[in-house]
């Protein structure tokens, strides 16, 4: 099976405080996971779950302590950027974080058709821009000489994917894509993850907390909690029925649109969030209403449960 | 049914402003009705920019330039009284807030004092809002209400920066609900929560409102979370009420199209199939559309849409809609 994305044990630590009283935290802990061409490939979980930081180790922003990760069967070193970020583009959160207000929106489609194609002739240019545009239900007409404020926040998000497509890449990076834009709009973002999929087969790696987006427009998810990766799969095995107790939890706590579904059980919360990621042995046992005393001293292993990855002793063969 | 705690009538507040010398007027809040009764969570749900949180402040008498009071009145009924909240002067608006009405505004995880332990934002609450024999033991109140909340009493010794931001939420609205309001007016509470923290946060706004059989009026653009606590919901759409009705109908039968695209297109489990959402973007609310606001993205758009605004009428019984489709007269779709 081919592979366009391989991460292997990737882990990051941060630490903070000065030399006598260190706190280290892994943000990532040894995460190991592929993408597909042509697949929309979830990564899920609540903030501070290390999701982000695993993104960005992938885009270089940010320093892997370890482990590796191979673009279509190459190694990819740490300070590569170019022919890397030709194939892989990212779409950040923010749509108006992303483009500067005193630039007009074509400047950036000009320059990347400069960095990554370059000189042309401004007539092939914008033909190229307008194209891609089109992709996303813009034209150039209606993007050129305008400012990121005359854009609405579904707008932007569009133009930045246009923009990302432009190098005509085979995965794109999203980074919480549609929690800054109005429920209204959202799925017209997410529609076109799926139709990008289907006609030019662009792999997405959808990083989200929604879960309910994440069913809806994902082949495969993988389901972090601080830093561990606690269950991968199938979208519909692991959402329709989860094994972990975290995935149990993060499934029953949204918010289903449907008065005949509201909650009827409590829940309860982390005290503090440092405390979680100390943990030693499984970082979920503090709240799982199924731990025992193994979950509190060894770190459970990696077991395949029916396609599904599952990170629980529960599956481990040695849960009492 | 119940008595009404907090009406409105014909409310009008724009935001008037003056950009290089031509005047802009933001119409945020235009001719909104809203009759919200005692004992009920009251939601209202709607995009960003559609004017939810102007409503809100004119519900609770903060207006401030360049937001303006245009027409209509706020009234609250208090124990037989009917007062307006734009005839009191602002130390008797000081009074009623906190003590009649509390606020939670938006992103309220901001508004503690970063450099004091939250025990002394609470004591600072209390000096300036409760009566003199409660000051003598401010402490022992706040410990009083965390421990009924069920949140932990260390966080009393805390800073707000050591808490997370779901807790930092969860002591705001504590904070808000020391004194027992008779409403509480929460803005966006589980906006940039985690979904369990979510959770956690409905599930204390729900448990406040059993224990003080009071009335909560809850904002938010999530229409999960509103599924979840509200009782009755008025959907939002360019400052105007479009529809209202109890939270079952809303999701049951919705009869505004700008409704039932928002019900419609929201992603369900065990449901894969292509969810349209609204076409179009949101009106600008200096230069709103003629006749109904929501008609350029419109799937059903007639001829008098474009020209006249429907006003909001009773569909059915406790079903209130303002579309010319959903009209009696000749307008209106045999249903």
């Amino acid at each position: 099976m081919e592979k366009l994305l391989e991460v292997d044990h990737l882990t990051k630590v941060f630490s903070f405080g000065s030399m006598l009283s260190r706190i280290r935290i892994t943000a990532a802990d040894n995460v190991s996971f592929y993408i597909k061409p042509a697949e929309i490939f979830a990564l899920a979980g609540e903030s501070g779950c290390g999701k982000s930081t695993t993104a960005r180790m992938i885009l270089g922003f940010e320093e892997r302590t370890s482990g590796t990760i191979l673009y279509s069967g190459k190694k990819v070193a740490r300070s590569e950027k170019v022919w890397f970020t030709q194939g892989i583009q990212a779409i950040f959160q923010d749509p108006f974080g992303t483009f500067n207000p005193l630039r007009t929106v074509d400047r950036y489609f000009f320059e990347t058709v400069q960095n990554y194609m370059g000189h042309r002739s401004k007539d092939v240019a914008i033909k190229l821009i307008d194209h891609h545009l089109k992709a996303v239900g813009l034209t150039y007409e209606e993007v050129s000489s305008r400012y990121p404020s005359e854009f609405s926040g579904g707008q932007l998000q569009r133009i930045s994917i246009a923009r990302a497509l432009l190098t005509n890449p085979i995965l794109l990076i999203a980074d919480e894509p549609v929690s800054m834009v109005d429920a209204s709009l959202r799925m017209s973002i997410v529609n076109l993850f799926k139709t990008l999929k289907e006609e030019l087969a662009v792999s997405v790696l959808y990083i989200t907390h929604d879960l309910a987006t994440a069913y809806y427009v994902s082949d495969r998810i993988a389901i972090m909690f601080r830093g561990d990766i606690v269950e991968m799969g199938p979208v519909e095995k692991v959402l329709m029925d989860p094994k972990h107790s975290y995935t149990k939890l993060l499934r029953e706590s949204i918010p289903e649109a449907d008065p005949k579904k509201r909650w009827s059980t409590r829940v309860t919360l982390a005290e503090l969030e440092h405390e979680e990621y100390l943990r030693v042995g499984c970082k979920f046992a503090g709240r799982c209403p199924g731990a025992k005393e193994i979950c509190t001293c060894e770190v459970p292993p990696n077991t395949y449960v029916d396609d599904v990855l599952v990170k629980c002793h529960r599956y481990s063969g040695r849960y009492p | 049914m119940n008595e009404s705690i907090l009406q409105t009538e014909q409310l009008k507040a724009f935001y008037v402003l003056d950009v290089y010398g031509t005047p802009k007027v933001v119409k945020a809040v235009n001719e909104v009705d809203l009759e919200i009764k005692e004992n009920e969570v009251y939601g209202i749900a709607g995009e960003s920019g559609c004017g939810k949180t102007t409503l809100l402040k004119a519900l609770v008498g903060a207006i401030e330039p360049p937001l303006r009071l245009v027409g209509g009145r706020v009234l609250y009924h208090m124990v037989g009284d009917e007062v307006d909240i734009f005839s009191l002067d602002e130390e008797e608006k000081r009074r009623l807030r906190w003590e009649y009405v509390s606020y939670v505004p938006q992103g309220s995880m901001s508004v503690l004092n970063p450099v004091i332990k939250l025990k002394e934002t609470y004591r600072d609450f209390i000096e300036s809002h409760a009566s003199k024999d409660m000051r003598a033991d401010a402490f022992q109140i706040a410990r009083n209400h965390i421990a009924e909340l069920g949140l932990p009493l260390k966080i009393l010794d805390a800073y707000p920066h050591q808490l997370s931001g779901g807790m930092r939420q969860r002591v705001t609205i504590a904070l808000a609900t020391l004194l027992h309001p008779r409403i509480i007016i929460a803005d966006e509470p589980t906006t940039a929560l985690d979904v369990v923290v979510q959770r956690g946060v409905v599930q204390l706004l729900k448990d406040i409102q059993r224990r003080l059989e009071n009335t909560i009026v809850v904002v938010t653009h999530d229409m999960g979370v509103q599924a979840n606590i509200a009782d009755r919901i008025g959907i939002m759409y360019a400052g105007k009420i479009v529809e209202e009705s109890t939270t079952e109908r809303i999701f049951g039968n919705p009869h505004h199209p700008y409704t039932q695209y928002l019900i419609n297109s929201l992603p369900r489990f065990g449901d894969k199939t292509t969810r349209k959402s609204v076409p179009g973007s949101p009106p600008s609310l200096v230069n709103l559309p003629s006749g109904c606001p929501f008609h350029p993205r419109c799937p059903y758009e007639m001829d008098i849409c474009t020209e006249q605004v429907p006003s909001l009428v009773n569909r059915d019984l406790n079903h209130k809609v303002a579309c010319w489709l959903a009209g009696e007269g000749e307008y209106g779709k045999a249903s």
